[in-house]
């Protein structure tokens, strides 16, 4: 018996299926209203503020590891729109599973730069977060935070609690089976969670291409069943907009999947050299559509910001990324002990003769 | 009291632990409607609902990742991974996440969860399902691994595991799910996690097991007994962290020691316990301390299974061998 149609390639074509959602175009004209709420100075120059002040922050961060003074660190550069927007998309009381480059969102919700800092640098204490004390620590592993994601949903569903919980991969991720088992189980069991994707368009060297055939990331959700998106992620308006439509309906038992796509503008992190891989060209070109500057751009025009606006704040930020680093740079270090002391709750008594070794000198 | 099966007192471990303790919840592939390929969860469902008793995607991964997220959140799951051969899956979350939380975070957060799943051979199963590989998670940081041997001891050490402020990796002898009844007493007392049993006692030689090979290891303490040498069995149970103290009181007793094991030789736990006698026991042995384990060999398939597992044969070869050493 003869099949009674071939079998053809998929048809999902991106401009159908997958549009990107933007206000702002890549010089920062508005080409559709703002959406409610966000068209509003006070609003737009927080975000403004935000990524500014994460940019500043990469920027100090970098130059202390190139003085020797951070250990390796993953700067977000470029990546601002997206960080910030995930940020001040989520309640106070959601939960936040980041990646590793995720430092705009976490500084939104309340981490500390010296506790960043501290945990580059390679102190545990960095992610005892006196700020958001439910939120994970970054993951380094890269796509494993997302089956944590589907246990903290599955929390608040059990405990009936309108909070969602909140996962940043990056586009090397969607490659894992993590991801696609998260974001499968969210489907099957209707969980209030949100997965955005910070598809900044390489892997290390690997661009989007190598890691996957589909034309979008967006479009992994349909074989999970949930819903997908995508948003021009160097538009902070369309991803606060996105994905706070995004957390919504997750609240609502729908969860959901956010591409974001953006541009990593830097490094990989701070042991890699990008020109390796990757064509100048390529990357100035991309200046031209970063986030910050779009943004900046669509307040000037609004006369919002002008140059006294852009002056003060610069000042600002850079003086509260100073106190930051000398906070960080003056904090006494760990007792050499702390590495036994938060193992298990209690210290088993085997170990307890290995921390007496340490305390005692003979390690 | 009802005399029940090493399989029957993990199921009523998680009845009694999830009656007392409306945070626990089990999950796992086929533990709800099935009540496990084993039955080791079996009536939770119908007792404790759906929203404590989740059947879950196929997916190791997800299992203890998710696993991760309720801990992280309050809950206590008790996760089942349906054969230990299956958990490789599952290593990346165990190693990086579960067992690590609470030191990255300096306890910040904290990964109440227990794992626990079957282990080892003498069922006659399939390729990949007979495995012991219980030294891979003693060698993580963070991680207790519990292996009872008796159905009292498994509901015991089941209640303690559940009840732990941390992750553990709770390995169930597939061999002794059913062999063995015992009676146990539904009364709600954990047992002592990081401690050994001392399952018998004698002055001439100690013989340290656990799991299923403490049955193979008493028979060979009964022989013993009729050729007048007094073996001194313990059941390690905790396997990590390690309760060496009661293996090096029972060594400076007898002054000799014979490890049973059904993991293969090289890398095997019992190398651990060896090194340690070594260190701190060196001086009150008399002879030197012999391994019977399985051999260096992939787990055959069931037509030889037998050929790997330690016999009593062997382990009373190398225990008489150690007693008339000179």
């Amino acid at each position: 018996m003869k099949p009674e149609t071939d079998i053809g390639t998929p048809d999902l074509d991106p401009r159908r299926y997958w549009p990107l959602l933007r206000y702002l175009d890549k010089a920062g004209a508005a080409i559709a209203p703002l959406p409610d709420g966000l068209d509003d100075r006070d609003i737009l120059v927080s975000l403004y503020r935000a990524m500014v002040t994460t940019r500043t922050f990469d920027q100090k961060a970098v130059s202390l590891q190139r003085t020797g003074r951070l250990g390796t660190y993953a700067s977000s550069l470029g990546q601002e729109a997206v960080s910030v927007g995930v940020g001040a998309s989520m309640h106070k009381h959601d939960v936040l599973l980041p990646a590793f480059r995720d430092h705009g969102t976490m500084l939104w919700r309340g981490v500390t730069m010296t506790e960043i800092l501290q945990y580059w640098s390679g102190d545990e204490r960095g992610c005892d977060f006196a700020g958001p004390r439910e939120d994970f620590p970054v993951a380094i592993p890269v796509a494993s935070q997302a089956t944590h994601a589907v246990g903290v949903a599955m929390a608040f569903q059990l405990r009936k609690e309108p909070r969602v919980a909140v996962c940043i991969v990056g586009d090397g991720a969607t490659s894992k089976g993590d991801f696609y088992e998260a974001i499968n189980a969210c489907g099957v069991w209707k969980l209030p969670a949100v997965f955005v994707i910070n598809n900044n368009q390489w892997a290390i060297s690997e661009p989007t291409r190598m890691q996957t055939a589909t034309p979008t990331l967006a479009q992994k959700a349909v074989a999970a069943g949930i819903a997908g998106s995508r948003v021009d992620g160097n538009d902070v308006v369309a991803v606060h907009d996105v994905v706070s439509r995004a957390l919504d309906e997750a609240r609502r038992g729908r969860p959901q999947l956010v591409e974001a796509l953006t541009y990593r503008l830097g490094d990989h992190t701070t042991a890699d050299d990008a020109r390796r891989y990757r064509d100048d060209a390529e990357v100035s070109a991309r200046w031209q559509e970063e986030p910050i500057l779009r943004l900046r751009n669509y307040l000037v025009g609004r006369d919002w910001w002008g140059k006294a606006d852009e002056e003060a704040l610069i000042r600002e930020v850079r003086a509260e990324v100073d106190r930051a680093a000398e906070a960080y740079l003056a904090l006494p270090p760990q007792e050499p002990t702390a590495i036994f002391d938060y193992l298990h709750e209690t210290l088993p008594p085997s170990l307890a003769g290995q921390r007496r070794m340490v305390e005692d000198g003979d390690g | 009291m009802a005399e029940i099966t090493l399989v029957e007192a993990v199921a009523m471990a998680q009845v009694r632990a999830m009656q007392d303790d409306p945070t626990v919840l089990v999950l796992g592939e086929d533990v709800g409607r099935d009540g496990g390929v084993f039955r080791a969860t079996d009536g939770l469902l119908e007792r404790f609902g759906p929203e404590r008793v989740i059947d879950t995607p196929l997916a190791e991964g997800l299992i203890a990742g998710m696993s991760v997220g309720l801990a992280a959140q309050g809950f206590r799951p008790v996760a089942e991974i349906q054969f230990m051969g299956f958990v490789y899956p599952a290593i990346d979350q165990i190693v990086n996440h579960a067992s690590r939380l609470r030191n990255r975070t300096r306890g910040r957060l904290s990964c109440p969860m227990v794992l626990r799943m079957p282990m080892g051979t003498g069922i006659k199963a399939p390729e990949h399902h007979s495995e012991s590989m219980e030294a891979m998670f003693a060698h993580v940081p963070g991680l207790r691994v519990v292996i009872p041997s008796s159905p009292m001891r498994a509901y015991g050490l089941l209640l303690a595991a559940i009840r732990d402020p941390d992750p553990v990796i709770f390995l169930e002898p597939t061999r002794i799910y059913r062999a063995v009844r015992e009676e146990v007493e539904d009364h709600g007392e954990a047992a002592e996690l990081d401690r050994c049993f001392v399952l018998r006692e004698g002055g001439d030689i100690t013989l340290v097991t656990w799991g299923a090979m403490t049955r193979e290891t008493l028979a060979a303490a009964d022989a013993l007994a009729e050729e007048g040498i007094h073996a001194e069995v313990i059941d390690v149970a905790t396997i990590k962290p390690l309760d060496e103290d009661t293996i090096l009181q029972s060594v400076g007793k007898t002054g000799r020691c014979v490890i049973v094991h059904e993991a293969a030789l090289t890398g095997g736990f019992g190398g651990e316990i060896a090194a340690r006698l070594a260190d701190r026991g060196l001086l009150s042995l008399t002879a030197p301390v012999r391994r019977v384990a399985g051999w260096d060999t992939v787990m055959p398939l069931p037509r030889m299974e037998d050929l790997y597992l330690p016999s009593v044969a062997r382990i009373l070869k190398a225990a008489r061998e150690t007693v008339s050493y000179q």
